[in-house]
């Protein structure tokens, strides 16, 4: 148990000493080595406590204090479990974000010393509240880190607050992910209620035993999917995660490729044993992802902001990984939000190394940057080949394993749909290495490669990406050490699933070649042949601009009918009283002339009057 | 000359000195017809007194003598005050608490 408490105490303490010395703060440079010290202790402690999990040779441990004892009502607990799952989860997000941190090094070099203060501060306290939603053991306290992260999140978007975009782009991100949240809260008290506890441990032992409303249950989880759907950016709450790209580009490869949003899959991995009583649930999440997998690809397709067509491609992977969870192949969703997390944190670390070079987003204005760039190129080619899912790169088992998972969950049309979007994201990741690396035309501005700060946390990711199939026998393990180990039957899935995997990720990048590289055909043309359809792409399926028609019209006429009724109504019904006593006071005020024989005479009468009432009657 | 013979004689007093304190308009008319309305309760708890043989209301007139000795030295000189200040003694035009 030290090591999570270690893990959680690194960052925690970086950010509490940042935060409450402005001149550490304001110094920059100090601050940012003191939270990478925070991350690098973390990363070490959780790594030293993942490898037995890895190995299979030890057992879930849980450590919970009293937090607010109640009597008459479930205890509140704060604690932290340790198992196969959370562990492996801290390590990844200890590592992800210690690589991070040390790539900002490089890359905020030219901000001025107190932002880059502002900015590690934020980044220490992103990861202690990540690290803290991972370790969670009850859903009370994954709903407190998950706010935190939210908030970690909403910091580091609007990081360049001199920026509209980037404000509004925080905002949005935070309000859509608590639209989510918001069924999350509802989702934990439901589940609260029904079973009297917010523990994982005591919630299986629950359900399993049969003690908890199959109608309750249902109802708690659909919530809790809600949360999730938020954070991992699931139609249609996806429309946050392309904004959240006016952050500084490692805030894009921490938050909202590695961690962040894969909180939300974390989440349905770890609720996964409660999913299957949930049987309409799980149909639906599987729905959902699919949908968002094959739509988040499409939008990609016609992209040329290099980070968004990044972002689309997290949204469209997040996506496989909830249908993988809405198959039943919780284990297959995991291993992939693992592959995932080392390859898109390495492709937009990779396009951050580009942006610096081009100091442009623009992919039509970067072109040959692989002869100046030769180690950023060599690293983007291992992402790219790792997210097409190309043998034997850790992108090919994983999502070999999902489509395997999602076959012998009995969804055909699904598995179809599926192929096809991999073929997609084959063909849109091509397209942005063929336009940046190689290309007809020099990029702008003298391209120059990174610093080692910058290429070394590449390369190790990089080399991840290339070699993390093997974790593959690792996960049956690691789930065999959480609190509630499947029985797992190892699936044999057809020959044909990663011959059909392969060729749709080989033939979209033969296409990608064709388009761009060898230029036999003209994708401009195409767009134009294809012009309702491209228009439809561009605009993102007026998702947003739905979410705005229904911001703009319904809930701001609503809230103008309401200022209207306030404004006349309840206002008014206050306003004519004032002037009812105004009016009547005006009136009696004339009785009041200031004659003493006057009251006089007033009290006499009234003196007569008391003794006529008193007396004579 | 009987008890209720006296506090008939009082309650006449007290209306005199009531009707002066309402309709005179000079100020140290309405003092001079308090001091009616005074002594008329002291005739009447005296008369009262003496009919039942208590010692204690005789004193207690008395004290009422004094006191209104003192009250009537103290507005005497309000309205010498005010006749100074105001330059008017007329309680009609010493209206300045009208609302």
């Amino acid at each position: 148990m030290i090591p999570a408490l270690v893990t959680l105490c690194g960052p925690l303490a970086a950010f509490a000493l940042i935060g409450l010395l402005p001149p550490l703060r304001r110094a920059g440079r100090p601050a940012a080595l003191l939270s990478i010290a925070g991350i690098a202790v973390a990363a070490l402690a959780s790594g030293i406590q993942a490898v037995p999990y890895f190995r299979g040779v030890a057992a879930p441990a849980t450590y919970e204090f009293l937090w607010a004892p109640l009597t008459g009502a479930p205890s509140i607990r704060f604690g932290l479990l340790v198992d196969g799952l959370s562990a492996s989860m801290a390590a990844l997000v200890a590592l992800i974000a210690l690589l991070v941190q040390v790539y900002s090094l490089a890359y905020m070099a030219s901000e001025k010393p107190a932002s880059l203060g502002r900015y590690y501060a934020y980044q220490a306290f992103f990861a202690f509240a990540m690290l803290g939603l991972v370790l969670s053991h009850n859903l009370l306290q994954t709903y407190v880190f998950w706010e935190m992260v939210g908030l970690g999140s909403y910091l580091l978007i609007g990081f360049f607050w001199e920026r509209p975009e980037a404000g509004r782009a925080a905002l949005k991100a935070f309000w859509t992910t608590r639209l989510g949240d918001v069924g999350f809260a509802l989702g934990i008290l439901v589940l609260w209620g029904a079973a009297g506890t917010f523990t994982f441990t005591e919630l299986f032992a629950k359900v399993g035993g049969g003690a908890v409303a199959g109608s309750a249950l249902s109802l708690g989880l659909a919530g809790i999917t809600l949360g999730a759907m938020g954070k991992s950016a699931q139609f249609p709450f996806h429309v946050w995660l392309p904004d959240a790209m006016e952050g500084p580009t490692p805030v894009s490869a921490l938050i909202h490729a590695a961690t962040m949003v894969a909180a939300g899959v974390y989440l349905m991995v770890r609720v996964a044993p409660l999913l299957s009583h949930a049987p309409e649930l799980m149909s639906a999440i599987f729905a959902i992802g699919v949908l968002t997998a094959f739509l988040a690809a499409t939008m990609a397709l016609v992209e040329s902001d290099i980070k968004r067509v990044l972002a689309f491609s997290t949204v469209s992977q997040l996506g496989f990984m909830m249908a993988a969870v809405g198959s039943g192949g919780a284990g297959a969703a995991y291993f992939h939000l693992l592959t995932h997390a080392f390859f898109k944190a390495l492709l937009f670390l990779t396009a951050g190394s580009l942006i610096h070079a081009v100091g442009s987003n623009d992919l039509f204005k970067m072109g040959r940057l692989a002869r100046a760039m030769p180690v950023t190129a060599a690293c983007f080619a291992a992402g790219a080949l790792a997210l097409a899912g190309i043998v034997p790169t850790a992108g090919f088992f994983s999502k070999d394993e999902i489509l395997a998972s999602v076959l012998a969950g009995g969804h055909p049309l699904g598995f179809a749909l599926l192929v096809l979007t991999a073929g997609i994201t084959a063909f849109y990741i091509g397209r942005a290495f063929f336009l940046a690396m190689l290309g007809s035309h020099d990029a702008e501005g003298h391209a120059h490669e990174s610093p080692a700060a910058m290429t070394a946390p590449m390369a190790v990711l990089a080399v991840l990406a290339l070699v993390g199939g093997a974790l593959a026998p690792s996960i049956p393990r690691l789930f065999a050490g959480t609190i509630a180990p499947p029985a797992f039957e190892p699936e044999t899935a057809p020959v044909f699933v990663p011959i059909l995997g392969t060729l749709a990720a080989l033939s979209g990048l033969a296409l990608s070649w064709l388009a761009y590289q060898r230029r036999s055909f003209d994708p401009g043309a195409v767009r134009r042949a294809v012009g309702p359809v491209a228009t439809l792409l561009e605009r993102r399926y007026f998702v947003d601009d739905a979410f705005e028609l229904v911001y703009r019209r319904a809930y701001l006429g609503l809230s103008s009918v309401v200022g209207w009724f306030d404004r006349y109504v309840v206002d008014g019904l206050v306003n004519a009283a004032t002037w009812m006593t105004w009016l009547v006071a005006g009136r009696l005020r004339g009785m009041q002339n200031g004659r003493v024989q006057d009251a006089l005479y007033a009290v006499a009468a009234g003196l007569v009057l008391l003794a006529w009432l008193a007396l004579g009657r | 000359m009987t008890a209720g013979a006296l506090l008939l004689v009082a309650a006449a007093v007290f209306s005199i000195g009531l009707f002066g304190v309402l309709a005179r308009r000079h100020a140290i008319g309405v003092l001079v017809s308090i001091e009616l309305m005074f002594n008329a309760v002291n005739l009447a708890v005296a008369a009262i007194a003496w009919s039942r043989g208590l010692v204690a209301g005789v004193v207690l007139v008395l004290f009422g003598i004094a006191i209104t000795v003192a009250e009537i030295a103290i507005g005497l000189a309000l309205v010498l005050l005010a006749a100074r200040v105001r330059k008017t003694s007329v309680l009609d035009d010493l209206d300045t608490l009208r609302g």
